[in-house]
């Protein structure tokens, strides 16, 4: 198990970080335009200080050259800096990774607050009304566009209904105590929250019904229950732990899901987290700020898949790995 | 959504006696399991009925996609414009069902993209094993690594919005997982008594791949065809709803929704972005259906 999270943690991570690096480079290289056409345009503007900028951000030398440049500042946490916010890049990210922690987190546990007890009643209430209910919703679940779902809530709850805010995380220009200020943000985060978390519990649901099925036709299942075992026992205690199994993996899947599916979200709900922050950086061609969020969010995603691959082998005893 | 796999084999077991003298291939079986499923049948109306609309989109309004009319602008419906107009005075319905011909050609296009290029690299990948399969899917784990919308956005960013530029990104960054399924497949079909024979016969290698393996991995990419499609809608949709894809006056179910960005229009203008909005999802539910109905009509080891 030590040999098999080492070879992960040391030759499969760094090697899905560079190939992950190599393709990004590659993508941005391809943008058309020059990069200092804006410090060009701009008036009173000397050759001699145009060249000085090219030269400090190295934009004249070799393709290679520039990567392993790139590279070499990322590895020291240093992301460049964001033409549009004139700052560095992990610093505009920084202040931006609250937001879409608290949005995706909370999604997340919506989801498997949700899904997980729904996808167990529906998998042992096979073919029933509530299962046929159940399986209906989360087909709704996948099959919506997530952007217009979220105009609906906004439309049916925030301007027909107005029980909540239709956007941002604060009430601008009010000043709260402490705990007003929490509520406040809990207003503002319930519809995005819902939104973000949709799919993924339709997609948890799915899998833990599946799974859960799977399970309960084993024949240690069948011993439990010929054993006299009480059918509360055999689902929560027998069938469950071991239905779980591939939910643990999912998890690793939808955390980076939530946080991509998070750009539309907070775009819609004006939510100012990481999502909008990437809209504003495409609309100012901002492709230091661009290149730092996509690297940012692949890092996530190679870790979220890496911890969930390390969980699988704690808590799956079958799994052997040489 | 499954049927109950019981009552299916009853009926089977029923009709298998009764025409014992019929031979069931198994396209035959796969047809058979399908007119059993409802939603299934639910599911292929709706779409025929989608593609009808996009198909016949000129002749079955009286006016065009593109016809503005400034003296009748955000109109609510009537019986001249059944889903009134925008704020050009273009009638929502006829941009509606052009805008299916854009956005289901976009879903179809990408996703043949994505089943070219993930069943040449799954192929060669699977059949040749060792350093080479190592290299394809490697890049693939590369291409699984990356955040599917942010770079689909950026990438739009960078070559430009355009109709094609959608399709060719979908297509580039949907290959892996449909790479991964045709390797494995391709992995437990060599291993078969009937791919020795083919080797023992010494048939060429892009023969063997073309003739022999690939046509057995179909019924997995029909199914993940199928979703693909209702994956690349709704991209495109979300795409062009950020105004990141498929550029105005086109008309794409995406870029209409766009309009419900304005609070007025959320608020007083429901025919501008209700049917767009429902177009999509009810695309989208119907392939999921279709899709996961030809999933349990293909599944071979569903034995009857």
């Amino acid at each position: 198990m030590g040999k098999f999270i080492a070879r992960r943690l040391l030759l499969q991570f760094p090697i899905l970080l560079l190939g992950v690096s190599i393709l990004l480079f590659t993508i941005f290289q391809m943008a058309p335009g020059d990069p200092l056409a804006q410090f060009i345009s701009q008036p009173g503007m000397t050759v001699e200080q145009v060249e000085r900028i090219a030269e400090s951000y190295g934009v004249h030398r070799h393709p290679v050259q520039q990567y392993f440049d790139w590279v070499g500042s990322i590895i020291q946490g240093d992301l460049g800096v964001s033409f549009e916010y004139r700052i560095p890049v992990s610093e505009a990210i920084g202040y931006r990774l609250f937001p879409t922690f608290l949005l995706s987190f909370s999604a997340l546990i919506l989801s498997l607050v949700v899904a997980i007890p729904a996808g167990i009643v529906s998998a042992t209430k096979q073919y029933s009304k509530l299962d046929y209910s159940l399986t209906t919703f989360a087909f709704f679940g996948i099959s919506i566009p997530n952007f217009f779902f979220a105009l609906l809530l906004i439309f049916l709850i925030a301007l027909r209904l107005g029980l909540l805010p239709i956007s941002g995380m604060t009430t601008a220009g009010v000043e709260y105590t402490p705990f007003w200020q929490a509520i406040d943000i809990l207003r503002h985060l319930i519809l995005p929250m819902i939104v973000l978390g949709l799919s993924s519990t339709a997609t948890f649901m799915r899998y833990t019904r599946s799974s859960m099925l799977e399970v309960i036709r084993q024949d240690y299942i069948r011993t439990a229950r010929a054993k006299g075992l009480k059918e509360r026992v055999v689902i929560y205690k027998h069938a469950l732990r071991n239905a779980m199994i591939p939910i643990i993996t999912l998890m690793g899947f939808q955390l980076p899901v939530l946080f991509s599916g998070a750009v539309i979200t907070e775009q819609v709900f004006g939510w100012p987290g990481m999502g909008s922050l990437m809209i504003d950086a495409v609309y100012a061609r901002d492709y230091n700020l661009l290149m730092g969020i996509n690297m940012f969010l692949a890092f996530l995603i190679i870790l979220g898949n890496l911890l969930a691959d390390i969980a699988y082998a704690f808590v799956d005893p079958r799994i052997r790995y040489d | 959504m499954a049927k109950p796999d019981h009552k299916q084999q009853q009926v089977y077991t029923g009709s298998a006696a009764d025409v014992s003298e019929e031979i069931l291939t198994p396209g035959k079986i796969a047809w058979r399991r399908l007119k059993k499923n409802k939603l299934a049948i639910i599911g292929f109306i709706i779409l025929a009925l989608l593609i009808f609309g996009a198909v016949f989109s000129p002749y079955l309004t009286p006016y065009e996609w593109n016809e503005t009319n400034v003296l009748n602008t955000n109109a609510p419906p009537d019986s001249e414009h059944l889903l009134g107009t925008d704020s050009m005075g273009r009638d929502t319905l006829t941009r509606l069902l052009y805008g299916g011909r854009i956005s289901l050609t976009v879903g179809l296009v990408a996703t043949s993209l994505i089943i070219f290029i993930g069943t040449i690299a799954g192929g060669i990948a699977g059949y040749y094993g060792g350093k080479i399969d190592n290299i394809i899917m490697r890049i693939a784990d590369v291409f699984m690594s990356m955040p599917f919308l942010p770079l689909a956005i950026t990438m739009v960013a960078i070559f430009g919005a355009s109709i094609y530029n959608i399709m060719m990104v979908i297509g580039i960054l949907g290959w892996p997982s449909l790479a991964r399924l045709v390797r494995g497949e391709i992995l437990s079909l060599k291993e078969q008594e009937f791919m020795e024979a083919a080797r023992a016969l010494g048939i060429k290698d892009r023969n063997q791949i073309i003739r022999h393996l690939l046509p057995n991995t179909m019924a997995p990419i029909i199914v993940n065809g199928t979703l693909g499609i209702a994956t690349a809608i709704l991209l495109e949709a979300a795409l062009s709803f950020l105004g990141m894809g498929v550029n105005p006056p086109t008309p794409t179910w995406g870029n209409m929704l766009n309009a419900a960005q304005h609070m007025y229009v959320l608020q007083h203008r429901w025919w501008l972005w209700i049917p767009p909005g429902l177009a999509i999802f009810v695309a989208v539910m119907s392939l999921n259906l279709v899709g996961d109905a030809l999933r349990d009509a293909l599944d071979p080891r569903l034995k009857e």
